[in-house]
């Protein structure tokens, strides 16, 4: 096993984190979210010139050809500077179903706009009623001549206001919960019977909520084949789940840093509060959970070279269950030991808490993953330590 | 970056799967899964086995015979032989002293105390705390006078493991009372079979084992050429233990193993006429105890790993100990939880293997209690978790 980054894996890494240190700063994140936007167009496009659009998407399509490790590291580094822009609903997710489920024609549309910056999408997945479950999909398409329309209603588009082209996930056959017959269509977003609202998520994030008013597609439309998007949707999700974790990472791993400085530089009683035993444990705690999230991290981002399925299946659960989990605790101590400048908007510490916090509730929370990998760990108890139970008189 | 075993990996697993198959004891796999009482002849049959193969110490030189195993290779070996009830070794020998006297040893200590080790016919412990110094070890007052050639050593040491079973002591005495306080300890090794010292047993929380001793030392006779080191260097030493061997302190495959048989006990407890194993509010507290073993066990990998390439492991090293440990206590915590009220009877007797006496309950839940209480101790023994904690303060955090 070999834990370290390869020379152009550190190479990615620093110029990722070079560029969002000169062109990205809490002061910019807070201003857009005062302003209502989601983005910003030189950072996007900076991004798009240092090639990290195209990360995971093959060199053919003009991408970068990156595994999951590569994509960590970007990740990681958009954690680290909690940077808003559209990285994960457009690359990761659209792009990612784009790029493992539709047709070379399409990828030749869709991918080469994705990598120089000028072409965002999202993912139309989530319903009112389908909490975290991901076959819940009530949204429908009926045949029509040679065509589709679309009917039904999609919640919380991530970054949806600025996407010029949804993927949505529609039912094509069967009923709400189906693993089968759920088909992925791309919907353009000037369509005049696409109706809806956008508003923020308590991270600052922006999302859209959507009605489909009988919303006509052609066949050309269609990403994969008829019926089977949930194998699609379930392959992408692996991606977010391993790319929101590296997210979180540098999310906490900041969180954490930004903690230890203000306790070394905070004075009270005469002297730093990194004095106070009592905190100085408390941060060591917090500096464990970041270590081992990163551990998950590298594990989630790994597994998904991993050949056995269920494996790389419950890898990925295990890793978001524990980040979802010590986000949660490290952005918690995190406030609590910046007293309260920790409860301001003004600090970036209650910007990255949140983040935290909402990463927890995507893709399901630690609870959900949980019961999941409940189900699929193995519970096997070998029978010869079945015995039977005695009852003796007394003793 | 490569996270997968490779097939070289795979290959030692085999190696390792098929010795440990054919070389431990049946008998003695059964009791350490069972949670049956292991005695030192038990250990002793595996530590022969090892040896036979030539196995007892996984660090050490080939050339003093030791595997030199690689971090790795020796983390595959752990879980493994945990995996399939191998009983711990002494490490008072194997992964204490040995190192200390491979590192710091005079060829006469490499020659007269190592081959014993590895044989395991001598049995070592190891004389660090006192009544009034634990924490504070550096306080620590038991006297070495030098005279002629000889130390003559008073004083007391205690909580020493496994004193009613060695042979040899490692200890550290003072031998200087100027300067720093660290400055005036010694390191030297005591013969246990000799008049002026005294061994009486402490009882612990779980009644039934024997474990630690007080060892009294009475005008205590110390060879000059039983100093390791030299004079003062003790503290020097003592801390070069501390950072010797840190991915095995996480004992992630005996927590394996303690996991696997959790799920063994709570499929065959009922809650409402079902298994327990299917009650979701249980179920969600195993889940989350395996995957913060999943977290331990891929820090220990990273860790192992940076130390397979020789390179010094990085601050994440320091949290193995604090985390395995506190893992160890939920699993035996969770373990009682799943017998409910068949963790209470207390028959200490009941878990000797041949026991044919009167019982209560079923036979997994005899030994839960006094697990869960002896399993205290983990997270005080070798620097309590809050002096870990400390040390990553001071060391990584710069608190
Ligand atoms: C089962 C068992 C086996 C052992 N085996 C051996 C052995 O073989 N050889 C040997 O030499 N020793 C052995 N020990 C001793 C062990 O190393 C000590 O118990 C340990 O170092 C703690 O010392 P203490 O018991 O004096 O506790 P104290 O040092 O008195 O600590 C009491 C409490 O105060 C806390 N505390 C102390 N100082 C600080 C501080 N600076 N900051 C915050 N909290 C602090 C501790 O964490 C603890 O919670 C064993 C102990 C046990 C329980």
């Amino acid at each position: 096993m070999d834990f370290s980054l390869s020379e152009e894996q550190k190479l990615l890494k620093d110029s990722v984190n070079r560029f969002l240190e000169e062109n990205y700063s809490i002061d910019l994140r807070k201003s857009m979210i005062d302003d209502r936007q989601t983005m910003s167009g030189p950072v996007w496009e900076g991004l798009a010139k240092l090639g990290l659009l195209g990360i995971p998407f093959p060199e053919k399509y003009g991408g970068f050809g990156g595994g999951g490790i590569e994509t960590m590291l970007v990740m990681e580094a958009i954690g680290e500077h909690l940077v808003i822009e559209p990285y994960l609903s457009t690359v990761i997710i659209a792009g990612g179903l784009v790029n493992i489920g539709g047709a070379d024609w399409q990828k030749q549309i869709i991918l080469p706009g994705i990598v120089d910056g000028s072409m965002l999408l999202s993912f139309a997945h989530m319903e009112a009623d389908s909490r975290f479950s991901l076959s819940d999909v009530r949204t429908t398409a009926k045949p029509d001549g040679g065509n589709w329309v679309l009917e039904g209603q999609k919640s919380m588009v991530l970054h949806g206001p600025v996407a010029e082209k949804l993927i949505v996930s529609a039912r094509t056959e069967g009923d709400a919960d189906d693993e089968q017959g759920v088909t992925l269509f791309i919907v353009e977003c000037d369509d005049e019977n696409l109706g809806g609202h956008e508003y923020p998520l308590f991270d600052g994030t922006r999302a859209l909520d959507v009605q489909f008013n009988g919303v006509k597609v052609g066949p050309e439309s269609v990403i994969g084949q008829l019926g089977k998007g949930m194998t699609l949707i379930e392959e992408a999700v692996d991606f977010a789940l391993a790319a929101v974790c590296a997210e979180a990472v540098g999310v906490m791993n900041r969180t954490h840093q930004m903690t230890l400085e203000y306790l070394k530089t905070r004075e009270q009683f005469g002297v730093p509060i990194a004095r106070f035993q009592a905190l100085q444990h408390r941060a060591v705690d917090m500096f464990i959970k970041v270590e081992q999230a990163r551990s998950m991290a590298i594990l989630a981002s790994g597994s998904l070279e991993f050949d056995d399925p269920l494996e790389r299946r419950r890898s990925l659960i295990a890793a978001k269950e524990y980040i979802g989990r010590v986000g949660r605790e490290i952005g918690q101590e995190a406030i609590q030991l910046h007293g309260g400048m920790g409860m301001t908007q003004e600090m970036a510490v209650g910007h990255y808490f949140k983040r935290l916090e909402a990463i927890d509730l995507m893709f399901g929370d630690s609870a959900h993953q949980r019961a999941r990998f409940a189900k699929l760990s193995d519970t096997a108890a070998p029978t010869e330590y079945v015995q039977p139970r005695k009852k003796w008189k007394q003793i | 970056m490569q996270i997968q075993f490779t097939d070289e990996d795979r290959k030692f697993q085999t190696d390792v799967r098929d010795f440990i198959s054919k070389g431990l004891p049946k008998d003695v796999a059964r009791k350490v899964l069972e949670h049956k009482s292991i005695e030192k002849k038990d250990i002793g049959r595996w530590h022969s086995a090892l040896f036979k193969q030539g196995w007892v110490a996984p660090s050490w030189p080939v050339s003093l015979g030791g595997c030199h195993w690689t971090a790795l290779q020796q983390h595959i070996f752990d879980e493994i032989s945990s995996l399939l009830g191998a009983p711990r070794l002494s490490p008072f020998g194997i992964n204490m002293i040995g190192p200390v006297l491979i590192e710091f040893g005079s060829d006469f200590q490499k020659d007269r105390f190592l081959p014993k080790i590895l044989s395991g016919e001598e049995w070592w412990c190891q004389g660090y705390s006192e009544p009034g110094s634990g924490s504070d070890l550096a306080s620590l007052r038991t006297q070495a006078e030098l005279r002629g050639d000889i130390y003559i050593v008073n004083g007391q040491k205690t909580w020493t493991t496994q004193a009613q079973l060695a042979d040899m002591m490692f200890c550290l005495v003072r031998t200087g009372r100027e300067g720093k306080k660290q400055n005036g300890i010694s390191m030297m090794l005591i013969d246990m079979h000799q008049p002026g010292v005294e061994v009486r047993p402490i009882t612990t929380i779980d009644g039934g084992s024997e474990e630690i001793n007080e060892v009294w030392l009475e005008d205590v006779k110390v060879p000059v050429e039983n100093l390791v080191g030299e004079e003062g260097r003790g503290w020097t030493i003592a801390k070069f233990l501390l950072s010797h061997e840190r991915t095995n302190t996480a004992g992630v495959g005996a927590s394996k193993r303690e996991l696997s048989r959790l799920k063994q006990i709570a499929a065959q407890e009922r809650l409402g006429g079902r298994p327990l194993i299917e009650d979701p509010l249980f179920r969600d507290k195993i889940s989350k105890v395996e995957i913060d073993l999943m977290a331990l066990e891929w820090t220990v990998l990273r860790v192992a790993a940076v130390e397979a390439e020789g390179k010094a492991p990085g601050p994440e090293a320091s949290i193995l100990k604090l985390r395995g440990t506190e893992i160890q206590q939920e699993l035996t915590r969770l373990q009682m939880e799943a017998v409910g009220p068949n963790a209470l009877p207390y028959l200490p007797m009941s878990i000797e293997d041949n026991w044919i006496g009167p019982k209560v309950g079923p036979d997994y839940a005899a030994a839960l209690a006094s697990r869960y209480f002896n399993y205290r101790k983990v997270s005080i023994y070798g620097g309590t978790n809050e002096i870990q904690r400390n040390i990553i303060s001071k060391r990584v955090l710069g608190l």
